[in-house]
């Protein structure tokens, strides 16, 4: 797949001295969607605004779809469509105003289909005369979509577009967002909700104190999700694994009550059933049993306390 | 160009002035219609003429600059700290859009309102005195710059200003004093002779003095040095504005 964004090296300091990005290198392919996980203060919202225009890098280039944002920046953002992750709204403009307004800054002329479409999309086309202060949270952060995609951009920004949503306008979100990467939009989602990356993501990016930490394919993230471990809580203290266990890659904790096997669900075979046998045959007994998931949430915390 | 943002902007703007038509339009008018009752019929039919101009008349240009300058540097520093201040200025700044075609959106939609109400007071000031306009051409010029200039001096306080007080500052302590000093309610030659020197600091000395010879042939101060000032204020905040952009200040981080 071929990278729309492309950015190299980019850092940016502000002027008090704090570093908020750190040679960041990424790109990102037309056509999929990226989800940027990082807690609060992780650089997202700073390297969406870089890669926008909205605030100038300290070092590196970016382009998009091969525009230089600095010097063909007319072209790059023509690209961009963004939805800020504050409700930063007009409250005495109309829906459609809002929408003609956008569509006018990014340089296109009035399109009433279009903007008939968006507003059908976001389930918001009952709304269209209502000045923006008539209307739920949930549908003012519909309208900054709505506005973001006014332009009919390749690249569409969403900063934590679900934050204070509830669960079914949320799912109903997920659904249009889905459509847009059918129609070839390239989608870049941060998020706090794990869920949400879980649920919409091609490939996931943490990033942490400026730094990217990990970008990977989901697929390959669900893959360590799948790890599973069952904890055997033994009734005698047990000093090393028998010979008969070998092949099982087990581990003992350090007070040796508990052992501890790591397998795969997505396989067929688990090897439980053959375990468990085995055990009992070199006679370890145990009291109690558990199995416990490690969630695409608990890989997030581990990655962030590394860094 | 993106012409279609310049239009965005400047629709986005005016169509804010006709939401807001009272505060917009009728203030200024019902306010400079006072000063026309006040000065121009209940204290002005006591007055002797002013450099043989019946003191009503003789109002007119200076009351028109007064709303002039009060209204472009108002509706200009609000037009812009407005998005600032509710954080919408961003889609401005992620958007395919020049400094030149943002400045020509706000500052011409500012100074069109500011145009529509001196036009409008110029009409009413006809109810209240015998209207004289000598060069009517040089005086839409007067007006058009003044528009312009003051307008863009507007933008620059909207985008200095990081809260509301700064955005009344300048038009209140400063536009404010400097053209009720400048000669808008008389003629600078009724000051004793130092205070007639002082008074030559007042760029808005300048503004009205050139407005008022083409309204009468009288002024206070040469004719092209009235343009050449008026000409002079508009380079500085044409250069000012540039800076902004260039540096990104208030704007960009």
């Amino acid at each position: 797949m071929s990278a729309i964004i492309s950015i190299k090296n980019l850092s940016k300091t502000y002027e008090g001295g704090f570093q908020a990005l750190k040679d960041i290198n990424l790109d990102i392919n037309k056509g999929e969607i990226i989800a940027l996980l990082g807690p609060n203060g992780a650089g997202k919202t700073t390297l969406i605004s870089a890669i926008c225009g909205i605030i100038t890098p300290t070092e590196g280039t970016i382009t998009v779809g091969g525009h230089d944002i600095q010097k063909d920046y007319r072209a790059a953002r023509s690209m961009i469509g963004l939805v800020p992750q504050e409700m930063l709204i007009e409250t005495f403009e109309s829906v459609t105003g809002v929408m003609e307004f956008s569509r006018g800054l990014f340089g296109k002329g009035k399109d009433s289909e279009h903007v008939e479409k968006v507003l059908k999309s976001l389930s918001l086309w009952d709304k269209r005369n209502n000045k923006l202060m008539t209307l739920s949270g949930g549908m003012k952060r519909r309208v900054l979509i709505g506005k973001a995609l006014a332009h009919e951009p390749d690249i569409l920004f969403l900063d934590e577009p679900t934050a204070g949503v509830d669960v079914e306008l949320r799912k109903e979100m997920w659904n249009t967002i889905r459509e847009l990467r059918e129609a070839g939009v390239t989608v870049i989602l941060t998020t706090h909700y794990i869920e949400e990356a879980e649920e919409m993501a091609d490939r996931i990016g943490v990033i942490d104190h400026g730094e990217i930490i990990l970008v990977e394919d989901k697929k390959s993230l669900m893959q360590k999700m799948g790890e599973k471990n069952l904890k055997l809580h033994l009734k005698e203290k047990l000093n090393s694994i028998p010979e008969s266990l070998a092949n099982y890659n087990l581990q003992i904790n350090a007070d040796g009550l508990e052992l501890l096997y790591s397998y795969d669900v997505q396989q067929e075979d688990t090897g439980i059933t053959a375990l468990l046998d085995h055990i009992e045959e070199a006679g370890i007994q145990y009291r109690d049993l558990e199995t416990k998931q490690s969630s695409l949430e608990e890989i997030f915390v581990n990655l962030v306390k590394k860094s | 160009m993106n012409l279609y943002a310049v239009k965005a902007i400047y629709k986005h703007e005016m169509d804010r002035t006709w939401r807001t038509l009272a505060q917009s339009i009728v203030s200024p008018v019902l306010s400079t219609s006072l000063y026309f009752i006040v000065f121009g019929s209940a204290i002005g039919s006591r007055m002797s003429d002013v450099d043989g101009i019946a003191y009503a008349a003789f109002l007119v240009p200076g009351l028109l600059m007064l709303s002039l300058l009060t209204q472009s540097v108002s509706n200009a520093s609000f037009g812009i700290y407005f998005p600032r201040f509710l954080g919408t200025i961003f889609e401005i700044l992620s958007a395919p859009v020049s400094t030149m075609e943002i400045v020509l959106g706000y500052v011409g939609a500012a100074a069109t309102k500011s145009l529509i109400v001196g036009a409008i007071i110029l009409v009413t000031s006809a109810f209240f005195v015998d209207l004289q306009i000598m060069h009517p051409f040089l005086m839409l010029t007067f007006l058009a710059l003044t528009a312009l200039t003051f307008s863009m001096l507007g933008f620059i306080i909207g985008i200095w200003a990081d809260n509301f007080e700064k955005l009344q500052i300048v038009p209140l302590l400063i536009i404010t004093p400097l053209t009720f000093l400048g000669g808008s309610f008389y003629s600078i030659s009724m000051l004793p002779e130092f205070w007639q020197k002082v008074t030559l600091f007042n760029p808005v000395v300048y503004l009205v003095s050139g407005f008022r010879w083409s309204f009468y042939e009288v002024s206070d101060v040469n004719l092209w040095v009235c343009i050449g000032m008026t000409l002079f204020f508009l380079l500085v905040c044409i250069i000012g504005i540039y800076w902004i952009f260039k540096t990104g200040y208030r704007l960009k981080n």
